[in-house]
């Protein structure tokens, strides 16, 4: 049985027609594949009302989503808060705020457990027993625990050198890590030729096409979140830049199949700067990303420096009407503190990068401040702690005697980073 | 002088099944060529107007040759040329 609003593959760059199989690239040009909808179908069969309905979970979305049956794995994934940030707001002297936070995503803690639970469900259909991926930690810890609540054998390639908890959070799932003396861009290219050479279900490459679907849904409920709308303004960070282009595609789809009016976004992509191919590109005005050989950023999951997405992200930064920035190791980590203790959410460095840049693209102007934005925020701090471990005051230690307290209170220090 | 290009999968068809095919050349470009001389599908999949296509990267001897001097990236015998899809990971 397949799904009735799947065609099947269809090349990015030719339209070459492929049957949906495990492949990631069209064997005449090798441009990405991408799902094809039979969209009519899909306007039949969904309305706000059936959408809003079902469990609060990314699978309302469904009928959008590349599976011939039900889900089997990451079934309860996605439905995170928007929530509206209105102490960030008035920090970053804006007036309409919104965090769309996946800090809180089941089961890992990332939006990587969107496009795994796509991923893996479709490993399943297409009878696939063992499964893996490239990660800079996020994806290692998603791939690994849904591959295991799964029954799949997992193999999870890494930089060696990431954080421990991203390392630990990925072992304790009983997934066989293999840490790799090299960049994320040589982890990858390691990744494309084990795929091939096992045939085994690598998320991020031969089953790319499935995975990246997953993504819309943070896109999908954000707008389902403002009431079936879409907000002026997105920023997003960047490591692939496969999601920020999701997020548009969701929009897009939402509005195709009759569900929203025509959306009018700007989207803003975030870096670091010790790893920003994307947003050099856009700020220098070149077609396509030139690759950083050597990434060097506390930000790890966006230190991608060779993003296969790269080209598209930047080609709808552009035709947006957004822009790109990039930011230092100490704005990301100021950004993480600010959001912290404005919103009480605990991003990882990515969140701290897109915080950071929002900053930045005010100050530049570059975003109205009377207008509503929408920060992405796709992972938790507690991944991610030595980042600012460092940089936050001990606290202040005395003895159990209220006395000692008492001259505290006088004089005690307003937090800050050090 | 003898260079050893590595055929992705999905191309080994155009190839004549083969996972590796020897070639000669002092640079990347015509080492490229060789194959291309030998294999002509293979050269219309690499190649769009004299480069090499959006989506493909080439190794020599494990270092995307962006990172060398591109094409023009000398080769010696023995070296070890990798032609592998780009689209993954993220």
């Amino acid at each position: 049985m397949s799904s009735p609003f799947v065609r099947g593959l269809k090349c990015r760059m030719c339209g070459q027609a492929y049957p949906a199989s495990p492949i990631n690239f069209c064997t005449e040009d090798f441009g990405p594949l991408e799902v094809d909808y039979d969209y009519d179908a899909i306007a039949e069969a969904v309305s706000r009302g059936k959408i809003e309905a079902r469990y609060n979970n990314m699978w309302r979305f469904q009928e959008f989503l590349p599976l011939d049956g039900e889900p089997t794995v990451g079934k309860q994934s996605g439905g995170t808060p928007l929530i509206r940030a209105d102490r960030l707001a008035s920090e970053l002297g804006v007036e309409n705020l919104w965090i769309k936070n996946d800090a809180v995503n089941f089961p890992t803690l990332s939006f990587k457990d969107r496009v795994v639970a796509v991923a893996l469900s479709k490993a399943r259909e297409f009878g696939l027993t063992t499964v893996g991926c490239a990660s800079t930690g996020n994806l290692a810890n998603s791939v690994a625990a849904n591959a295991a609540a799964a029954g799949l054998e997992s193999y999870i390639f890494v930089p060696y050198d990431l954080e421990p908890a991203k390392i630990l959070a990925t072992s304790i799932y009983g997934a066989k890590v293999i840490g790799v003396k090299g960049t994320y861009d040589e982890v990858n290219r390691l990744c494309t030729q084990v795929a091939f050479k096992y045939g085994w279900g690598f998320v991020n490459v031969n089953l790319r096409p499935y995975y990246a679907e997953g993504s819309k849904t943070f896109g999908f409920e954000i707008a389902e979140q403002l009431g079936w709308r879409t907000p002026r303004h997105v920023v997003c960070p960047m490591a692939g830049g496969s999601l920020i282009g999701k997020i548009d595609k969701a929009f897009k789809e939402l509005h195709k199949v009759g569900l929203i009016d025509a959306p009018n976004c700007k989207f803003y992509g975030a870096q670091a700067s010790g790893c920003g191919p994307i947003s050099t590109a856009v700020k220098n005005g070149w077609e396509s990303h030139r690759p950083v050989r050597k990434p060097n950023t506390i930000a790890k999951s966006l230190a991608i420096g060779d993003p296969a997405d790269g080209y598209f992200a930047a080609k709808l930064i552009r035709e947006s009407g957004g822009w790109a920035e990039d930011v230092s190791d100490a704005e990301i980590a100021a950004g993480m503190y600010l959001l912290g203790r404005t919103e009480g959410i605990f991003a990882e460095t990515a969140g701290g990068v897109t915080v950071a840049v929002a900053r930045k693209l005010l100050e530049q102007g570059r975003i109205d401040r009377d207008e509503e934005i929408v920060l992405c925020i796709t992972g938790n701090g507690l991944k991610t702690q030595e980042a600012v471990a460092g940089l936050l005051e001990r606290p202040m230690v005395i003895g159990p005697k209220l006395e000692e307290f008492i001259p505290l209170v006088e004089n005690v220090r307003e937090p800050a980073l050090v | 002088m003898t260079i050893k290009i590595q055929i992705p999968t999905p191309m080994r068809q155009h190839a004549d099944g083969k996972t590796t095919v020897e070639v000669a050349g002092a640079t990347v470009q015509a080492a490229l060529a060789d194959l291309s001389a030998k294999y002509p599908a293979i050269a219309e999949r690499v190649f769009k107007d004299g480069k090499v296509r959006q989506f493909i990267n080439v190794y020599l001897n494990n270092e995307d040759i962006r990172y060398l001097d591109s094409l023009a990236t000398p080769v010696k015998d023995g070296d070890e040329l990798a032609i592998i899809p780009a689209v993954a990971g993220g």
